[in-house]
């Protein structure tokens, strides 16, 4: 302990006397080294400040920023596949219904029979199979819809908000939804 | 007590001098020459495919470069194997971390589809399939799996974060609250703000300039139902129009994706109740 302190005593006024000596890198090169310069100290790193702003750099960069990608690399997922389908679905229903309803607007004037009678006849002379495949094709939005609408009612009133009740319920209105639009088009 | 602080500075800098060759300690090294042990359990080379794009190349289109790291060796978590990777194989891969136990936020990507925290996700130990790692789903990418959340935060300021009474307390001290009031911000005060909710939203994917997104509209819902904040009302107008909240259209992404099993989707719900009741 003693000795050590006696050390460290004489590091400190050789610290005071020659600065330069205290370097470890200088402590280490032999004189012959010192003297060719060997033992100077080298920083590889610059420390020329930057000219350019920083800023100016920052918005360049920012011009050429690409959109991460998105939804073609998440995960296929009841909650936004269904709600995806939801808005599709709606889009299904309510566009037929528009083009039927401009038709039969102007149905008179250009000579085209849309009228109820003349849609059950035209219904009625199609084959079995035709029907249900067209029925089914225009069951399954509509059940799908109105049975996802009263979840979305649902969680308007915040219940059935937990991720397990929304997997649960988003299967369960697929399900019922195939089932039922399966029953509309066999009646 | 300065000639003491220069006599430990000097210590230190001659403690080489002093400190026995017992007490010297080295990184942890492979030991060389050893031969492969027969009992040592077969390589499991699982490969991460991971999202690149550098600032400094802007020209070039992001790429997705493959890495094959024996998961054996590596820690269970994908921020262990981002680590991994970036020590050992691509120093240039570049990512943000820091806490490494969830706290932070800031190791917020996209993990096999999913967003989620990188430190909190593990591998999975199935090496067949591939794990693809991309940054936060449409953000401005600044550089590999980085995102620019300037707008983020941004959006987070608009809704003033912090508590604003103008009555003082009665007792002067501090603003008290029933355990029935404090319970109420039971799963919105532990928000990290990691952005992987807001970020997994097409509602916000399409309309973040407007929208506020799930995570934002959590810490809103936060304030709006502190019972010591006393402009409810400010708050609720300042949301009351067809962008700031209505732009939620319950797709739940938020909920699902939350790795702290927080609930935006409730929140931005009870947000819809109250402006419904205004």
């Amino acid at each position: 302990m003693f000795s050590q302190k006696v050390a460290q005593q004489s590091l400190r006024r050789l610290a005071v006397q020659q600065p330069l000596s205290m370097q470890w890198s200088m402590m280490r090169a032999s004189p012959a080294a010192m003297a060719l310069g060997k033992g100077l100290q080298s920083r590889p790193a610059t420390t020329a400040s930057n000219t350019e702003d920083p800023t100016q750099i920052l918005a360049k960069q920012r011009l050429n920023r690409p959109v991460s990608p998105h939804l073609a690399i998440y995960k296929p997922q009841i909650g936004w596949i269904g709600s995806s389908l939801h808005r599709i679905t709606g889009v299904v229903l309510s566009g037929p219904l528009y083009l039927w309803a401009t038709a039969y607007l102007f149905s008179p004037a250009l000579g085209w029979h849309l009228e109820s009678a003349s849609m059950v006849a035209a219904m009625g002379a199609l084959p079995v199979a035709a029907k249900i495949a067209l029925k089914s094709i225009l069951a399954l939005p509509f059940t799908y819809h109105s049975l996802n609408g009263l979840r979305h009612l649902t969680w308007d009133l915040g219940r059935g908000l937990t991720n397990s009740a929304i997997i649960k319920s988003g299967w369960t209105v697929v399900g019922l939804s195939v089932a039922t639009a399966l029953g509309l088009a066999f009646i | 007590m300065a000639s003491l602080r220069s006599t430990s500075r000097l210590f230190a800098a001659s403690r080489p001098f002093f400190r026995p060759a017992t007490f010297a300690r080295s990184y942890a090294t492979v030991e060389a020459g050893e031969p492969a042990n027969a009992s040592e359990p077969p390589a499991k080379m699982k490969s991460f495919k991971i999202y690149r794009w550098n600032p400094d190349t802007p020209s070039e289109k992001p790429t997705m470069q493959t890495y094959d790291l024996d998961l054996n060796k590596t820690g269970p978590m994908m921020l262990d194997a981002l680590i991994r990777i970036k020590n050992e194989q691509d120093p240039t891969l570049t990512f943000r971390r820091s806490c490494r136990e969830g706290i932070c936020g800031s190791c917020a990507m996209n993990i096999d589809g999913v967003n989620t925290l990188a430190c909190l996700c593990r591998i999975p130990t199935d090496t067949n399939t591939e794990s693809r790692i991309y940054p936060l789903p449409h953000t401005y990418v600044v550089k590999d799996l980085v995102p620019d959340l300037t707008l983020f935060y941004k959006q987070y300021k608009s809704i003033k974060p912090y508590l604003q009474r103008d009555t003082p307390s009665p007792d002067g001290l501090e603003y008290r609250q029933s355990p029935e009031d404090r319970k109420k911000l039971d799963g919105l005060y532990e928000c990290i703000l990691c952005a992987c909710c807001s970020t997994s939203c097409p509602s916000y994917w399409w309309n973040s300039e407007e929208y506020l997104g799930p995570a934002i509209l959590l810490q809103s819902y936060r304030w709006l139902a502190d019972s010591r904040d006393e402009r409810t009302a400010e708050r609720k107008a300042a949301l009351d129009n067809s962008m700031s909240v209505y732009r939620c259209h319950t797709i739940l992404n938020c909920t699902r994706t939350c790795p702290k099993g927080l609930n935006p989707g409730r929140a931005i719900a009870e947000t819809k109740k109250m402006l419904a009741s205004m």
